[in-house]
């Protein structure tokens, strides 16, 4: 097996011109496990986790971009107002895990598990993916994530990272599984309430054969706050059936399987019970939030 | 004539002294099994069965022996000795011929210059299967038409223990039905090791296991070899639980040395490691329990089925534990217990911490709560009220002859103070509910519970084995003072033997500095670290050897007293280094040890006897016993638990090392914890289907909870020290107090572990059984034949004695 290290982003896309199949590395976390198990013997790997481009996160225009070396480490340290993006980090596995592992690690993969892709789904981000000789495009999550540790990227592509537009308002990620820490998502939600778009996002992780969000539930929740007359009453909250029907169809935005780590009928369960609580959340963080304010 | 050693020697029995492998192991310095090197070493391979039951009907090697770097396939054929090996029976091919019998056996081992090379090669094996039914069910094995295993049947042992009148008549009555999880022991360290040839002809194999000599035991009548000529040492072990107690690559790694004339290293991976040793049992067992309304037990009947898998293992020692201790640590008068054990085509069951005694402590337990409940007790009082003690009849007709105190635990455990209520904020920190680090609760739907179990755990082997331990202990002068070196063939595996050991002789000769020579077969045999009993065994062969050693010091004293025409007067005895007659000085200890003073010593514990036809015998050596309370937290919307408090009194007889006896209850508490919530081997048709970490999931320091442990210390008479072995009972325990606190919080019957989220939110309804699992036609379908006997298992090693 050969590894390349290139010291810069133009050396590293070059080599993906050259030889599309050069598997990317970064933190390893997943790739070097799919190699343990010998279920993959790459020719060729080329590691970026040197090149400063993909090291970076900044603001611009309104927007973020995350750049796709940025662990989850320096995540929980460095972009504290991203609350769900935070927590969601934090799910990751063990500290020794967080230190190597990186948000375009789990664009690369693609699994339907990856603890930030419902995050970005939910901050509707779009993945910013580089070509030599400077071409540059971004696609949005859903058109990138295209199934179970599918993307869209094309082989002589790099991850270069994730953009989405900066939210007004409350949101969180919640994640199940059967221990307390380390765990692989049985069922994971991230709920976003934008209260300048006076919109809701959510979208769930390992409950599909990719990221799905609740389009009819977003809906549904936009409505009834509408209805409450409660988008411009920080105090507002909406009554326990609109929550426990929010959570309903929440869950039916799932196309969950039975496997090794869970039920469908648990994670369809688990998914409406996130979504009530996080819905709740919301509410609660606004008032909370209004209040200090 | 007797030396007296004075209190004040530091580091003696009692103190909570430092491990002797404790720094190294914190600092990574330690070298484990897997970090064995020799110049010019191959790396050994494992070919595995893909099918749980197939003909080989041919296997083509040649295109892997194609590869330069390949030195070695060898296949069942070029086993120059004897092709099986097994700890009670010698069923378990060292590599398959003929036929596979479950999914991961090993058909060939090769040797290659790198781990890639070797891995690579093996895929270039070809092995032509002829894939046969296979029975993967434990009660489908009892069927008459089921494939058979073996030629012999699917029926491993068969125990029918009859006691007293089992037709008794009781006022109440409580039925249930329970089934255990396959658990896997999960050492962190894969089974590993080094195999040197040597130039006589034999072998050095450096290697993790729980016991040198029944390995070479094992492994010289397969390479064809005396037992000389097969020296073993003991590597570094990472953990062991049971899972090293069986061979795994220590026959391998001595054909591939022995055929390649180099050192060979095998470490398993993760994934291989979950084929490449023994699982803890599933069971299924059925009880019904019988009591008077003032809640005394009458009649017990239970029915247990285990699942062996392909091969023995220890399977007949498991399911006689589980038979003997089926109905726990209560007087029963009257019992009528079936224990089957069965062949099937999964991967093999054998030793885990509990051995046997973990699934029958779920099922009695629960059971006692039941009764508790039909009867309108407190789960406590009814507990105290049957509790067994001295003097109490066991239904195999055993009567406890040691210190049994049962109502001691209970009473200590019970007093501990429960946790308190939680703040309804508890700082925003979702890790303080269930669902820990995965922020899925502030509090939502929050039960808590409260459990009560008490079990029970043999120490040292049973049914009439005499699994004796050597000690050797040698006092010399060194340029500093005197020294103890103490020689034992124990197997550290993390449990902290030597530690005790270098307690025992401080103690024992009144000297601090204590070396530890490294563990081998250059001394006899101490027996498995196993059955919580190296303290007792090897710790009783120490204190015997440092006896004789004192007495021959003793007697230079004297002798040279009298050469010089002095008399001593009063009791000699040792401080700190120094020798006194009465209370005057007679010289430094290292004065009269011109000649080391060295002694072998053996102990044996007293004798028990094997089961008879109805079940009968004094069968145990002495007996442990723990009490746990478990508080939970369960979130009942979405089935995720939060242990919040483990509190438990254990009978520990004495405490030799207290801070390394709390250690044990606290890693026995996590791996119960484990069977409670999340650890099974998922088996679909013979395969595994989770062997990794990823998916095999073990408790995570935010699953575990504190644990406050009572050290109960009533001397055990007759025993070194009166101290029993520690490492099993709460292990035994904490899975059935969990699972009752779970029952607790929630009011579901919870009667299969590990428990699901399904189970805790009613998604899944309870494990359901007709009745009773089958029993085989007694005397009926013989169990293992002869043949395969104990002729070829440990009572080789205790007639060697």
């Amino acid at each position: 097996m050969e590894v390349l290290l290139p010291r810069t982003l133009e050396e590293a896309l070059e080599i993906k011109a050259a030889r599309p199949e050069a598997v990317p590395i970064a933190g390893g976390t997943d790739l070097m496990v799919e190699l343990n198990f010998d279920r993959r013997r790459p020719a060729l790997m080329v590691d970026v986790s040197r090149l400063p481009e993909l090291r970076e996160w900044r603001r611009e225009n309104g927007t973020v971009f995350l750049g796709a070396g940025v662990t989850f480490t320096r995540i929980i340290r460095e972009l504290p107002e991203f609350v769900p993006l935070v927590q969601a980090s934090r799910t990751v596995g063990s500290p020794q895990i967080r230190n190597r592992g990186t948000v375009g690690g789990n664009l690369g993969t693609a699994s339907p598990a990856g603890d930030a892709l419902p995050v970005l789904a939910a901050y509707d981000a779009e993945i910013v993916l580089a070509a030599a000789g400077g071409r540059r495009r971004a696609l949005p999550w859903h058109q990138f994530l295209v199934g179970p540790k599918r993307h869209a990227a094309a082989p002589d592509e790099l991850i270069l990272g994730a953009r989405w537009g900066i939210v007004r308002g409350p949101g969180s990620f919640s994640k199940v599984g059967p221990r307390n820490a380390m765990v692989i998502a049985v069922a994971s939600l991230c709920l976003v309430m934008d209260e300048g778009a006076r919109a809701f996002r959510v979208a769930l992780g390992s409950v599909g054969p990719t990221i799905l969000r609740a389009p009819e539930a977003e809906a549904f929740a936009v409505r009834a706050l509408a209805d409450a007359g409660a988008w411009d009453d920080p105090r507002a909250s909406l009554s326990p059936p609109a929550l426990q029907e929010f959570g309903e169809r929440v869950a039916a935005a799932a196309r969950p399987i039975d496997d090794v780590r869970g039920t469908a009928a648990y994670r369809r369960h688990a998914c409406a019970v996130l979504a009530r609580r996080a819905l709740a959340w919301a509410f609660e963080d606004r008032r909370s939030t209004s209040r200090s304010s | 004539m007797s030396v007296r050693i004075l209190p004040g020697t530091r580091g003696g029995v009692g103190e909570s002294v430092r491990r002797v492998d404790g720094v190294p192991k914190v600092k990574g310095a330690f070298q484990f099994a897997s970090d064995l090197w020799a110049e010019g070493m191959l790396w050994g391979y494992t070919l595995r069965s893909p099918h749980p039951h197939a003909r080989i009907r041919a296997v083509e090697i040649s295109a892997a022996l194609t590869d330069p770097g390949v030195h070695a396939v060898l296949l069942a054929a070029d086993v120059p000795g004897k092709k099986t090996y097994g700890l009670e029976f010698s069923d378990q091919p060292v590599l398959a011929w003929d036929r596979v019998r479950y999914a991961g056996e090993p058909v060939a081992v090769l040797a290659a210059a790198d781990l890639e090379t070797a891995r690579r090669a093996t895929e270039r094996i070809r092995v032509d299967y002829d894939v046969l039914p296979a029975v993967t069910d434990m009660g489908e094995a009892l069927r008459p038409d089921a494939p058979r295993v073996h030629d012999f049947g699917n029926v491993l042992r068969h125990i029918r223990i009859e006691h007293g009148d089992p037709g008794a008549p009781a006022d109440v009555w409580v039925e249930g039905y329970y089934e255990t999880g396959m658990q896997d022991q999960a050492s962190l360290g894969p089974e590993a090791g080094l195999a040197i040839p040597a130039d006589d002809g034999g072998v050095d194999l450096y290697v993790a296991t729980q016991w040198l000599h029944v390995d070479r035991m094992q492994i010289a009548p397969c390479l064809n070899l005396p037992e000389e000529k097969v020296r073993l040492y003991l590597a570094g072990v990472g953990g062991a639980f049971g899972a090293r107690e069986d061979v795994s690559m220590q026959v391998h790694a001595c054909l591939l040395a022995l055929r390649t004339r180099r050192p060979v290293k095998m470490v398993y991976s993760r994934e291989e490691s979950f084929y490449g040793h023994v699982h803890r049992h599933p069971s299924r067992i059925w009880m019904r329990h019988g009591a008077r309304r003032d809640g005394t037990l009458v009649n017990v009947y239970a029915r247990i089925l285990m699942d062996g898998g392909a091969y023995a293992s220890s399977s007949a020692a498991v399911i006689g534990n589980a038979s003997t201790f089926a109905t726990g640590p209560y007087e029963v008068p009257n019992a009528l217990i079936e224990g089957t054990c069965v062949y099937t085509n999964n991967p093999p069951c054998g030793a885990m911490r509990g051995f046997g005694a973990v699934q029958v402590c779920f099922a009695y337990e629960a059971q006692m709560d039941k009764l508790a409940r039909a009867l309108g007790m407190d789960p406590v009082e009814i507990r105290l009220k049957n509790a067994l003690g001295t003097g109490s009849v066991l239904p195999t007709g055993q009567v406890i002859t040691g210190s049994a105190p049962v109502r001691e635990v209970i009473r200590r455990c019970a007093a501990i103070p429960l946790p308190e209520e939680p703040a309804a904020s508890r700082g925003g920190d979702p890790c303080s509910y269930p669902g820990g680090a995965g922020n899925v609760s502030r509090g939502e739907g929050l039960r808590r519970g409260m459990g009560f179990a008490i079990g029970f755990k043999n120490i040292a082997y049973s049914e009439g084995f005499d699994d004796s331990a050597e000690v050797r202990v040698k006092l010399f002068a060194g340029p500093a003072g005197p020294v103890a070196e103490v020689h034992s063939a124990a197997a550290e595996v993390g449990q902290g033997i030597h530690t005790v050991l270098t307690q025992i002789v401080r103690t024992g000769l009144g000297v601090e500095h204590v070396l530890l020579h490294p563990p081998d077969t250059q001394v006899g045999s101490a027996g498995s670290t196993s059955a919580s009993r190296q303290t007792m065994m090897s710790g009783g062969a120490a204190q015997l050897a440092c006896a004789v050693v004192r007495e021959e010091l003793c007697a230079r004293v004297r002798r040279r007293a009298e050469a010089e025409g002095r008399a001593l007067r009063g009791e000699i005895t040792l401080e700190g280094g120094a020798v006194l007659a009465g209370n005057a000085p007679v010289g430094r200890v290292e004065e009269f040890l011109e000649m080391p003073i060295e002694c072998v010593r053996t102990y044996h514990h007293r004798r028990t006897q094997p089961l008879d036809a109805r079940g009968q015998g004094d069968v145990h050596v002495a007996l442990a016993f723990a009490a746990q309370r478990a508080v939970v937290e369960v979130d009942e919307e979405l089935g995720l638990v939060r242990v919040v408090q483990v509190a438990t009194a254990q009978d520990v007889g004495r405490a030799i090392n207290p801070q390394n006896v709390a250690g044990q209850i606290e890693g026995g508490t996590a791996q119960g914890l484990g069977l409670a919530l999340m650890e099974e081997i998922q088996l679909q048709d013979g395969q595994i289907r989770n062997a990794s970490f990823t998916d095999y999931l073990i408790p995570t320091i935010l699953d575990m909870p504190p644990v406050i442990s009572v050290l109960v210390e009533e001397p055990e008479p007759g025993v070194p020290f009166g101290a029993k072995g520690v490492g099993e009972p709460s292990t035994v325990v904490s899975t059935a107090a969990i699972v009752a606190a779970l029952r607790d919080a929630t009011g579901r019957e919870l009667n299969r572990v590990p428990v699901r989220p399904d189970d805790l939110i009613g998604l899944s309804p309870p494990v359901a059984s007709p009745g009773p699992p089958p029993s085989p036609d007694v005397p009926g379908p013989e169990p293992i034949p002869k043949r395969a006997g104990l002729a070829a298992g440990q009572a080789d090693l205790m007639r060697g004695d």
